[in-house]
This record gives C-alpha cells, structure tokens and sequence, in this order.
C-alpha cells in the first residue's frame, strides 16, 4: 500500500485541528495538551505534536493529513512533518490579523523545506469579523497566482474544496 | 464589515497598501496609548486626516503657513461666525486673500503631517470601517497613496535603521572612556541632556525612555546620535539572560515522485467524499 501526505500548517488556532477532524475518516489522532500560558485565553487545548487523520483512497492507496503545532515553540516538528509531502495548506484565521504575520512565516518556512504546491485557506469566513479573501491576499503578500480559498474548517465541503484545489495544482505541476 | 487589528501585527503601509490596492473608501481609526488618528480615503485615495479630535481649522492652517495674516483671520472669523470651513474657503476665496491652490496645499500639507507621523507607530488598534466619509461640511483633498506609502516607507526605513544599529532596547548605556570624548565640547538639545542625565549601566534604554516618556523612536534616534558621536557606547546591564537566536530553516527537501494517475484517484476520491 502506498502512502501520500498532505500538510495542515498555520498558525495557532488558525483551524488546523478541526480541518482534519471534518474529513478524516479516522477519529484524528491528536496530540492535544492543556494551554498552561497566555494563550489559555482563546482555546483551552493546542496541538503540540501533529494532528493524523486519514481518508483510505483504495485497497492501494491512502492519503494522511498532517496537523502541525501552531504554537512557535513546538516548531522544530515543523520540518519532521514536512518531510515528503505531496503539498500544504496554510491556513488563517481570517478574523485575526495579529497572526497574518506569522502566517506569512509558516508559509514561507514550509516553502523552503520543500518547493511543492500550496494553498491558502482563508478560515473562519462564516464569522461577521472575517477579513475578505482578497484584503487577506495583500495582508499576507501573496501574488495572485496563489489560491486563497474561502474556508470554515468545520464544514466537510468547504474542507474537500481546500483539498481540491491544492490536488489541482499538484496534478498540473505533473503536467 | 469594519477590518480591525494591531498594527504591531499589520503595519501602516501594509494598511495603506490595502487600501490602495483595493480601491477603498471609508474611515480609519486609529489609536495608540491615548493618541488617535481619524484617516478617511475615496477610492483608494486620502480625502481627509484629523488627529486627537484637534481639527486646524483652515484659517489656523493658513496663518500658520504665512499666507493669512492675524487681521485678514479675525475678519474671516467675525464675518464666518458659526459657518464651515467650506464657506470660510469660500470667503477667503471672495475676499482674495487666498487663492484654491493656497486652501489646497495648505490642506494637503497637514494632512501629510498627521499620515507621516503615523508611520512611527508601532503598535495600536486600528479599525476600518467601509463608506464611512467625511460630514459635507468639511473641506477635503485628494491624495494619491502610492507616493505618500513610498515617502512613509523612506520613513519607515530610517526607523527600522534606527532599530538594527539599536535592536535590543533592553541594552545599558555607558560613557565611553576615551578622552576625545567630551560632553561639554559638544552642543545638545534639551532632550538629548534627558537621556544622558539617566545614562548608567543599571538603566536599560528602554527604562531611559520611560522616564522621560519618550517613544521608541525618538529613544532611538537620541541614543544612535550618542552612539555615532562616539559619547557612550552600549553594555549589557548586569543579570541579564540572553535568549537564544530564532532557527534557521534547514536546507530544501526533494517534493515527492508521485504519478499524475494517482493525483487524479486522490481527486476523485476527495470529490465523493
């Protein structure tokens, strides 16, 4: 059987976790702890591991969703989970520009582990605060080539649309 | 929906830049430890600034800038009581005292100075709110932001030198101890006197500032004028612990070889989920 991956990256609490969790056929194995600093305030548990979800495509094949930590201090498992993927989504939260920054970062760290194809998930658009996807765009310098893709995390279609649209572009970087 | 944020998070010109970009109009607010800033822009464009709710009325604009004098003001003031800076304009404009190009540039001017120094904040709340435009009554010009964000990033610039040849205000001061060196030799402004009152190794710069409530910005520029005139040089302040330098990301890793064929089951497979 072979094994493909994808990575879920971004910031903390961008999303990451529940992404996973709304495709993931398996109850995502999530290696979630009690915030014990500040950031205790706006979510009780973070990743500080990964995140695992897995969607069987057949008898030969299955994908693995890769979650990473979002807190900046666990980032040296960044490049562990990295390591021989197909692509990444980056996602955002759209409602909070404080992390637009280290989203940029996250991206770019990702890019240069490895030059595959990524998407940009502008999460959170159901929320009255959300940026729009194209302020999002010049917010975290993306030429308009990059896709930006309308997301909320806890809805399956809005996760298979993501998904899509970053298969898309790995399929045409084959051709 | 209002956009709203830090700009320690998104910075003046990356908000300027989406307002330009995006053709915006509307209103932004802006505030830092008590000071604010009112900024509203018609597509894309600067039509109005105000700050800390001090609006120059534009006959205090023009005296200021010498193209009224005080009597020419009182006139406009008895004649205009209670009316508008637009129909002050307009008086001026029917008096001759001033011409539209004067009311214009005179506005334009302070305009800019209210945006430029905006460019020197670091930190704050921020908040646009979309369509949100001057009352009528209010005289307004229109400023083309690509050459305002160019000028403010020059600006920006001279900041972010200021903060690599002084990146950690966490640093002490000490007088340096050659003998060229002479304070009374050396002619300094009333601000600069503040900040070498406090120089000691004990205090760190950020502490220098706070005792003479000064920004980041002017702690800077004082303490690099010092350091390039050879008057003090910088130490580490006693007990203090490093922390330790951010990683640098690893060398590239090779994509993985995967065959289109298999791209597309992934597809497929995702599209009957």
């Amino acid at each position: 059987m072979q094994a493909v991956k994808i990575v879920v990256t971004g910031p903390f609490n961008a999303g990451k976790t529940e992404f996973i969790r709304s495709i993931s056929e398996i109850e995502v194995v999530s290696t979630e702890r009690k915030i014990t600093d500040g950031a205790r305030v706006v979510k009780e548990e973070t990743t500080v591991a990964m995140d695992f979800g897995r969607i069987t495509v057949d008898k030969d094949l299955v994908l693995y969703l890769f979650g990473t930590p979002g807190q900046k201090r666990f980032d040296f498992m960044w490049e562990i989970l990295s390591e021989g993927m197909l692509g990444f989504v980056v996602m955002v939260d759209s409602t909070s520009p404080q992390t637009f920054r280290e989203a940029r970062y996250i991206l770019d760290v990702f890019h240069r582990y490895a030059r595959t194809p990524y998407v940009v998930a502008a999460n959170k658009q159901d929320l009255p605060d959300a940026w729009p996807v194209e302020d999002l765009r010049i917010a975290l310098r993306l030429n308009s080539k990059t896709k930006v893709i309308p997301c909320v995390a806890t809805d399956k279609e809005s996760v298979k649309k993501v998904l899509l649209e970053l298969l898309y572009l790995i399929l045409e970087m084959l051709e | 929906m209002a956009l709203k944020g830090n700009l320690r998070d998104f910075g003046i010109t990356q908000l300027f830049n989406l307002v330009h970009l995006a053709r915006k109009t509307g209103a932004l607010n802006l505030e830092q430890d008590g000071k604010r800033a009112t900024l509203y822009f018609k597509e894309g464009k600067l039509i109005y600034a105000a700050k800390d709710k001090d609006e120059k009325g534009i006959l205090n604009l023009l005296y200021k800038a010498g193209k009224l004098t005080r009597e020419q003001v009182l006139e406009i003031e008895a004649r205009s009581r209670l009316k508008t800076d637009k129909e002050r304009a307009l008086l001026l404009l029917n008096s001759g005292y001033a011409s539209k190009r004067d009311i214009l540039e005179c506005l334009q001017k302070h305009f800019l100075e209210i945006v430029y120094e905006l460019f020197t904040w670091q930190d704050g709340r921020f908040i646009f709110e979309p369509d949100v435009l001057p009352n009528s009554d209010r005289l307004t010009v229109s400023i083309d932001l690509a050459n305002l964000i160019l000028e403010g990033a020059r600006r920006q610039k001279e900041w972010e030198r200021l903060q690599e040849e002084i990146p950690d205000l966490d640093m002490a001061l000490k007088f340096t101890e050659r003998p060229s060196a002479k304070l009374r030799n050396i002619n300094l402004t009333v601000d600069e006197w503040r900040v070498i009152s406090y120089i000691n190794p004990n205090n760190t710069i950020r502490q220098i500032a706070k005792y003479n409530s000064m920004s980041e910005y002017e702690i800077r520029k004082i303490v690099y004028g010092l350091l390039s005139a050879g008057l003090v040089e910088l130490v580490e302040p006693p007990g203090r612990v490093k922390k330790p330098p951010l990683a640098i990301p690893p060398a590239l890793q090779k994509p993985p070889q995967v065959s289109k064929s298999l791209v597309r089951r992934l597809i497929d497979k995702i599209r009957g989920l």
